[in-house]
This record gives C-alpha cells, sequence and structure tokens, in this order.
C-alpha cells in the first residue's frame, strides 16, 4: 500500500527495482532504448549503425474490392494494445517494449504515464515523440544534494523546454509532478492556458514561481482537481492566488499549500472550500490560525488529510475570549486519516486532536517542538498509525512511548530541531533500540542524532527484519560508537547483512574501509546509497561499486575516494541514475577517461566560484555525471564544465 | 519569474575550496577533526586528506538570529566566511567545529521553518497578547523583497534613524544593493533631479505603505513620523519605484 507522505515525496524507494542489465559493455543498454527510438525519429542518435539498421514495416495496400483477412502482425498488435493496456508499472513496460519491434511500438503507444527520472536524459522531442498518447508526465531534476546547498543556484533543471514540447505533443495532458526543477511563473502561465483538460500539478521541491504562477493556474485550469505544492520555494508576488479559482462549484480534491510562505485571503479560502464538495485533502500554511482552521473544518468534514496551519491562535485572541471546541471539529471528521501541520504548534490546544488519534495512519509532527509529555497522550491512541514524522524534541522517552503503541509503524522520520554538530542531542541510541523491538514493521527509517552505537543498529538489523530504507545521520562527523569507540562499520555491516529486502542506505559516524566492504558483499538489492564523511581509501568506494549490481543513485560527499575508485564503476555506470562526488579526491584528469570511456555520460565538473575555470584547475570539486541519450546540455552556467568525450 | 535571488552575482568574497586556505591564511585557525572531546588524533585511523572546513558556510547558528537570517541562507552561504561558533557555556571544552555547507543534511527549508518559529515567538513575547502598537510596546512591520521567496518582519522601534534600519535592511537582503540611502541621500529627496540619481542608481529602493494605504518612498518624512504611520515595506525594484516618485514629491510638498 501506497502511504501518503512517501508518494508525496515522489519517491522510488518503493518501487520495484529494473531488470539489471547484466551485460559487462558499457553501450548494450543504451543501444536497446536507441533502437527504439531510433525507429520512430531519425534524429539525434548518436550510435548511427544500429538505428539505421532498424525498419518500420509499412503495409502494403490492398486493392478494396478483395477481402483480406488482418496481418498476423496486425492481429498481434491489437490483442498488445489491449492486454497492454492494464500494464501501468513502468518498469513492467521498460521490460515488455524490449521483446521486439512491435511491442516496442505497442507499449510506446498504450503508455499514458512518462516517467523522466533525469530531465536532462533524454530531451523532450525524443520521449514525447516516441510516446504519444501520454496523458501524465513525471519529472525530476536535480539530484537530492541540491537540497542541501551543494549545487550552485540557477544549475538548471528548467520546466521551460518541457513545457514548450508538452504544448505541441500532448494537448490532452493531464497531470504533471516535478521534483526538484526550477519552474517559472511563465512555465505556470503556459501549463495553464495550454491544456483544456489539464487535471493534477505536484510540485515537490521546486522553486522559481511565486504566487503570480499559482494565480495563472487558479484562474485557467477548470478542471483543476489537484493542486500540491509539496516543500517548494513558492515568492511572495502579493497575488491573491485562492481568489483566483473561478466561481461555482469547484472540482478540487486535493489543495496542498503549507510551503507557501506567505499571507493567504482567508475569506476567499473559506469560500473555496465550501464550494469545493469533492476536497479530501487540505493541508494549510502557517498562515492560517487555529481559529480559521476551525471554520475550514467544519465546512470539509469529509477531508481525509488536512495539514493544521499554524495551529496557534492568531495574535487577536484576548484572554477570556471563548473559543470554538476545536475537539469537536476534529470529532466531525471521521475519515481523517492522515494529519500534519502544527506549523507554529500551541500545545495547549494538543488535546483537540484526541478523537481522531485512533484512526490515524499518518502523523506529521515535524514542525511541532513538543516533548515528551506532550507527545504521550496523544501517541497512546494512535494505535493504527503507519507514517510518523517528528522532531527529536521528544527525546528518547518519547520515542519509547511510540515504540509502546504503534505496532503497526511502517515509517519513522526523526528530525533535529537543531540541525548542528556539537550540541548534546535528545535523542540516541537508546530511541532507535526501543523503536526496534516495539516496531517490528518497520519498513523504512530516517533518523538524526547525536550519538549512537552498533549494538542499538544491530538490535535493529534484527528486529526489523522488512526495512527496505535505513538512513541513519549521526550529525557529528566521524562520530564513533560513542560506548565502544568503534567506528559504525559493524553496526551499518548488520543492516545490509540482515535486511534483505534493503534498497535505500544512508551511512555517518565514523566508517572505515570495511563498512564499504560489508555493504558490497552485502547490499545487493541497494538502490541509493548516501556517502558523508566515511571511508580510508579508493578501497570503500571500489568495494561499493564491484559489489552492488544494483545500484543507480550514489551520493558521495567529503571522503577520500579518487580517480582510481572512480575508474573501477566504468562497466556499471551506464546502468545508474547519477553519481555525484563532491569535495572527494578527484581530478579533472581522471574525470577526463570516464567521459572518454563512456560517451554516453554527461560528466559535468562544477566549481561555486565562476572565476575560477575547471580547465585551468587539477581538483575537481564536484563531479556530478549521468547517462543522457542527448550529450551535454546546452543551458549549463559558467561554472558547470561538461567535459568531452573526445580528447 | 526567476526569483531574484537566484540571479544574484555568484562572485564569492572569499572563494575557497580544497586545499586553497592558504591564501587565506587560515593555518592558525584550521581545524583537524578528531574524536569529540578528545582534540587531535585519534590512534591508529590515518585522516588523510585536510579536513574540509569548507567556509562557504553555513549560516544556521540558532543563536543571534536577527543577524544571521537563515531566510537567506540558501544565498548567503555561498558568500560569506562564518567565523567559529563560539562555546557558549563551557571553556574547557575544545571549541566547536566549524559549521560546513549543507551538513547537517537537514533541507534549508526545514532548518528555517524552525527558526522562523523561533523568531515568531520571540516577537510574540515581546509584543504581548494584546497585540497593539501602542507607544511602549514593538512596532513590527513585514518587510518583503521583490523576488525574495519570505517576507521578514522588523520592529521599528529597534531603530532611531533611517540610517539604522537601512542597515539592518541591508543585512537581511545582503546580496542586493539598496543604494545610496544615507542620510545625505534621503535629503537629497527634495530636490527631483537627485531623486531621480537616487533611483536609477540602485537595483532597489525601499517603499513602505503609510497609514492611508499610499506606497512611499521610504525618507519623505522625519524618522517618528515614519515609525508612526508605517504599516509595511517593500523593497521594490527601482524600476518600479520609478512611478512613485512624483506621488512622493507632492505629498512631501503638501506636508512641509
Amino acid at each position: 500500500m501506497r502511504h501518503d507522505l512517501s508518494l508525496q515525496q515522489m519517491s522510488e524507494d518503493d518501487d520495484r527495482s529494473p531488470p539489471v542489465d547484466l551485460r559487462c559493455t558499457s553501450s548494450s543498454s543504451i543501444n536497446k532504448t536507441r533502437n527504439c527510438s531510433g525507429s520512430i525519429s531519425a534524429s539525434g542518435s548518436s550510435s548511427s549503425a544500429s538505428s539505421s539498421s532498424v525498419s518500420i514495416p509499412i503495409p502494403v495496400s490492398i486493392p478494396v474490392t478483395e477481402y483480406q483477412s488482418p496481418y498476423p502482425d496486425q492481429v498481434l498488435e491489437n490483442v498488445l494494445e489491449t492486454v497492454l493496456c492494464f500494464l501501468t508499472s513502468r518498469h513492467d513496460r521498460n521490460a515488455a517494449s524490449l521483446v521486439c519491434k512491435s511491442w516496442c511500438r505497442a507499449e510506446a503507444l498504450t503508455r499514458s504515464e512518462l516517467f523522466i527520472g533525469n530531465c536532462y536524459a533524454v530531451s523532450p522531442a525524443r520521449a514525447m515523440g516516441r510516446f504519444s498518447r501520454v496523458r501524465s508526465v513525471v519529472l525530476k531534476g536535480k539530484p537530492r544534494f541540491a537540497d542541501f546547498n551543494l549545487m550552485p543556484l540557477n544549475w538548471g533543471a528548467h520546466f521551460g523546454p518541457w513545457v514548450s514540447s508538452m504544448t505541441r505533443f500532448y494537448p490532452w495532458l493531464e497531470k504533471v509532478c516535478l521534483k526538484r526543477m526550477s519552474v517559472t511563473d511563465d512555465d505556470l502561465a503556459l501549463l495553464a492556458e495550454s491544456f483544456l483538460g489539464f487535471k493534477e500539478l505536484m510540485l515537490v521541491c521546486c522553486d522559481g514561481f511565486g504566487t503570480s504562477g499559482l494565480a495563472f493556474i487558479a484562474s485557467n485550469c477548470r478542471q483543476l482537481r489537484v493542486l500540491d505544492l509539496i516543500e517548494s520555494e513558492v515568492s511572495d508576488d502579493e497575488e491573491d492566488w485562492i481568489s483566483c479559482f473561478p466561481e461555482g462549484e469547484s472540482r478540487l480534491e486535493s489543495l496542498i499549500f503549507d510551503c507557501v510562505e506567505c499571507a493567504i485571503n482567508f475569506e476567499a479560502l473559506e469560500k473555496l472550500v465550501t464550494r469545493s464538495p469533492s476536497l479530501k485533502k487540505l493541508r494549510l500554511n502557517r498562515y492560517v490560525s487555529i481559529g480559521q482552521l476551525y471554520r475550514l473544518m467544519i465546512r470539509a468534514p469529509q477531508l481525509t488529510h488536512l495539514g493544521t496551519g499554524s495551529f496557534s491562535p492568531s495574535e487577536v485572541v484576548a484572554q477570556g475570549e471563548s473559543e470554538p471546541d476545536y475537539a469537536s471539529a476534529f470529532a466531525a471528521c471521521k475519515s481523517l486519516v492522515c494529519l500534519s501541520g502544527f506549523r507554529e504548534i500551541t500545545p495547549d490546544y494538543l488535546p483537540a486532536i484526541y478523537p481522531v488519534c485512533a484512526n490515524l495512519t499518518s502523523l506529521n509532527f515535524s514542525y511541532a517542538n513538543i516533548t515528551a509529555e506532550h507527545l504521550k497522550p496523544i501517541i497512546s491512541n494512535c494505535h493504527k498509525l503507519q507514517i510518523f514524522w517528528v522532531l527529536d524534541s521528544i527525546c528518547d522517552e518519547g520515542l519509547q512511548a511510540v515504540a509502546a503503541t504503534c505496532k503497526e509503524l511502517r515509517e519513522l522520520r526523526v528530525f533535529p530541531v537543531e540541525a548542528r554538530e556539537d550540541i548534546e542531542g535528545p535523542v540516541s541510541e537508546v530511541g532507535l533500540q526501543a523503536i526496534s523491538l516495539g516496531c517490528r514493521k518497520l519498513q523504512s527509517i530516517l533518523y538524526f542524532c547525536q550519538r549512537m552505537t552498533n549494538a542499538a543498529v544491530i538490535a535493529m538489523s534484527e528486529n526489523c527484519p522488512d526495512l527496505k530504507v535505513f538512513r541513519l545521520c549521526i550529525m557529528g562527523r566521524h562520530r564513533p560508537d560513542h560506548l565502544t569507540g568503534e567506528p559504525m562499520d559493524e553496526g551499518f555491516g548488520a543492516i545490509v547483512r540482515n535486511c534483505k529486502k534493503l534498497t535505500r542506505l544512508a551511512i555517518s559516524g565514523l566508517l572505515t574501509d570495511r563498512a564499504f566492504s560489508y555493504i558490497g558483499m552485502y547490499g545487493k538489492l541497494v538502490r541509493t546509497l548516501s556517502v558523508a564523511f566515511a571511508g580510508d581509501s579508493d578501497d570503500g568506494l571500489k568495494y561499493v561499486l564491484q559489489g552492488c549490481p544494483r545500484l543507480q543513485k550514489l551520493e558521495i560527499r567529503d571522503s577520500p575516494f579518487g580517480d582510481a575508485a572512480l575508474h573501477s564503476g566504468l562497466h556499471h555506470y551506464y546502468n545508474m541514475r547519477f553519481l555525484w562526488m563532491s569535495s572527494c579526491r578527484l581530478t579533472r584528469q581522471g574525470c577526463n577517461q570516464i567521459a572518454r570511456a563512456l560517451p554516453n555520460m554527461v560528466v559535468e565538473l562544477i566549481r561555486f566560484d565562476s572565476h575560477e575555470k575547471q580547465e585551468e584547475i587539477d581538483e575537481v570539486e564536484t563531479l556530478y555525471m549521468y547517462r543522457s541519450l542527448e550529450g551535454p546540455r546546452d543551458d549549463a552556467q559558467k561554472n558547470v564544465t561538461i567535459l568531452k568525450a573526445e580528447g | 519569474m526567476e526569483v531574484g535571488l537566484k540571479m544574484a552575482k555568484m562572485e564569492v568574497e572569499v572563494g575557497v575550496g580544497v586545499g586553497e586556505k592558504e591564501k587565506l591564511g587560515f593555518e592558525a585557525t584550521e581545524l583537524r577533526l578528531g574524536l569529540p572531546g578528545n582534540g587531535e588524533g585519534e590512534g591508529g585511523r590515518k585522516r588523510g586528506f585536510s579536513e574540509t572546513v569548507d567556509l562557504k558556510l553555513n549560516l544556521s547558528s540558532k543563536d543571534g538570529s536577527s543577524e544571521s537570517d537563515p531566510n537567506y541562507q540558501k544565498l548567503n552561504n555561498l558568500h560569506k566566511e562564518k567565523n567559529l561558533l563560539p562555546c557558549a557555556t563551557d571553556p574547557a571544552k575544545p571549541p566547536a567545529k566549524a559549521q560546513v555547507v549543507g551538513w547537517p543534511p537537514v533541507r534549508s527549508f526545514r532548518k528555517n521553518m524552525l527558526a522562523v518559529q523561533k523568531s515568531s515567538r520571540q516577537e510574540e513575547s515581546e509584543m504581548g497578547m494584546s497585540g497593539n502598537n501602542n507607544s511602549t510596546s514593538a512596532a513590527f512591520v513585514k518587510v518583503s523583497m521583490d523576488g525574495a521567496p519570505y517576507l521578514r518582519k522588523v520592529d521599528l522601534k529597534m531603530y532611531n534613524t533611517y540610517q539604522d534600519l537601512y542597515d539592518a535592511l541591508g543585512k537581511m537582503f545582503s546580496s542586493f544593493t539598496i543604494g545610496n540611502c544615507g542620510s545625505q541621500g534621503m535629503k537629497d529627496f527634495m530636490n527631483e533631479s537627485k531623486l531621480m540619481d537616487l533611483l536609477y542608481g540602485s537595483d532597489y529602493v525601499p517603499t513602505y505603505e503609510d497609514k492611508d494605504g499610499d506606497w512611499m518612498l521610504v525618507g519623505d518624512v522625519p524618522w517618528r513620523m515614519f515609525v508612526q504611520s508605517c504599516k509595511r515595506l517593500r523593497i521594490m525594484k527601482s524600476t518600479e519605484a520609478i512611478g512613485l516618485a512624483p506621488r512622493a514629491m507632492e505629498k512631501c510638498k503638501n506636508r512641509s
């Protein structure tokens, strides 16, 4: 079952892994894709030999007086198209498209959702030329480390070229989901004006637009059902976008704007909610007070997902003034299963949510600076909880309370109130251990802490065999097991060894090459690996590149891996979405060798200081490389050097 | 619309990369990482490459939040030097590690939220529960800047002169030139041609909405009167502010 928060993050952690290309030669997997696209459009393919050998069977014309039974090919294609309509998973579809040309064609005609994991891996024209009947586009841009200011501003991932092409190829487009893309107001205006049937817009971790862009969407997309803005940066153009939704009954089912950092017109919002009978998901921003929340809730008791906004009174509430019965508003929302918000919480009001606790499957307290005492009465009722995000202000004691009650917990994220290295820290191995003992069905964990022990990590590996995602962030760099003084190698080793379903791993603390040898030895299903301040030598990275056949996303920072280590992954890079290495020990020459050996990799060297020229400097600050059918992109800024494949 | 923040100049005042620390004379203050509490070294394990104490900096310190302005961390951290965190409590403890860009890996969005909560809680406690702006309590006004993703609030009562205010705004929105808004510049206000120079000479000018709902250029009235009448501030692109000048002149003439 897809849980809501992960779905919103557009995480691929739940995906099935794609078929593994076990061949050692680098060009084979690219050729396969190119055959299919080469057969439809003759442009741009660098492997001209293979595309020219592909031909499309052209039906011979039949005199109309004679009846002729349909060609076997046609029957097959009709059957295929009918059957293929039932294939929804893109991994299954990719596999089907590799069978033969006619399957490839049929699959292309029946694919309705286009997923592009790296917007630079393929051009809009090529992708849309192949898949002509798409109604829904999912696009991902920048790599994850861009979230942590490791990428220069304006690096790329512009939505512009994509939306332009979509207006040409997909007039019936209904849905767009973007993650880490740069989107401008003009892009949104074009989107709003071009697609009459447009229904769903999701922008996750995007930036570059403002409330004016939202105003375009609200006023022009008459069929809009979903407008989800998740952790995006939205600038305040002082446009009253909420008022821009047209009058009359609205089809809105989901309106998520908790990340929008500006005030909204509450009266307009209230009217909008009142005229949206299908509204199921509503996440308010922190400019909505609890009094205003009440007014909205009583108009929308059918909500299943609620983001409460600030969850504190506005400034004008005086002492002694009577306040509404917030608890009754919550009690009226009998379908509520997912609760978030609490952006500026006044803990006194927390008891209002008691009536919904027993039904909650997802609770997000990650903006609520509350203590264990605040949490306990709430969490003790949340028996059905599957997803829980919280701040470490609840301390180990709070986590113990979670472990005691939430036996169905699948996903836990513990964020730090203070993201620093030099403080005590309120959560530790004690909390982790408690969770591992109490929440046996845990599948995904993200845990920020200041201190940890191998024993607790090992315990989790043994108690929670269903773990797919294990992300531990010991915030102090190079911190060892604080009880034994040992590196954290054994803990992470146990995770990869015991958690047989593990697909995503983030490591931290003091780690030697041994930890990497464990990952290479046991982490056979690992697709995403995040490494920071870890390892001793090139061997560390070699173990991983040689040992993990499913590896697709590798992000490394500040670790002592050099050119030799980089070289050891040549056999595998074409199977990956990307490789990121910043502040490691790479040199320009080493990266050049890669670029020459792998002509279909785009090898970007990024420097923050645009005055420095990478051509004149040996050391590489940041390497970001990814496979692409298009060669070097033409929108790179000055501080990005894209290495040439020749010489 | 390109967010103005993103178009800021990429010139780094202090260009630091791995191995370039020498230029800045940081050897003396360079940190070597070891086990916490043990100072240097850690017996047996080689830490070959010099740790990247990357001074391109992370501004998420929680104390003195009015200076550090976490809302603009994304921009500022590429430009400024970061000093070592002062050790707040026990002098016997080893000095705190300098903060590193992007570490711990918490999205700035999340960091900013918590910092904003902290500062608005501070503001609320200063303002008191009544929330009225009387003469003794604070006078908070929102400050927006064209192209910036977040609004800020300033307490006008904290400043005594326009110059103080400009300095504070300058720190908040440090990558943009607010222009020659010194007291001399404002005296030139009545002189129309010099006013035009002011507007054309800078990228942004501060404007405010007064009690009448009009948008005025900051600096046209005595400071005290300004504090009383200012409802909100907006740092406008000077190209847009050009249109305000005639009205500003009118109002000034009517007042004087």
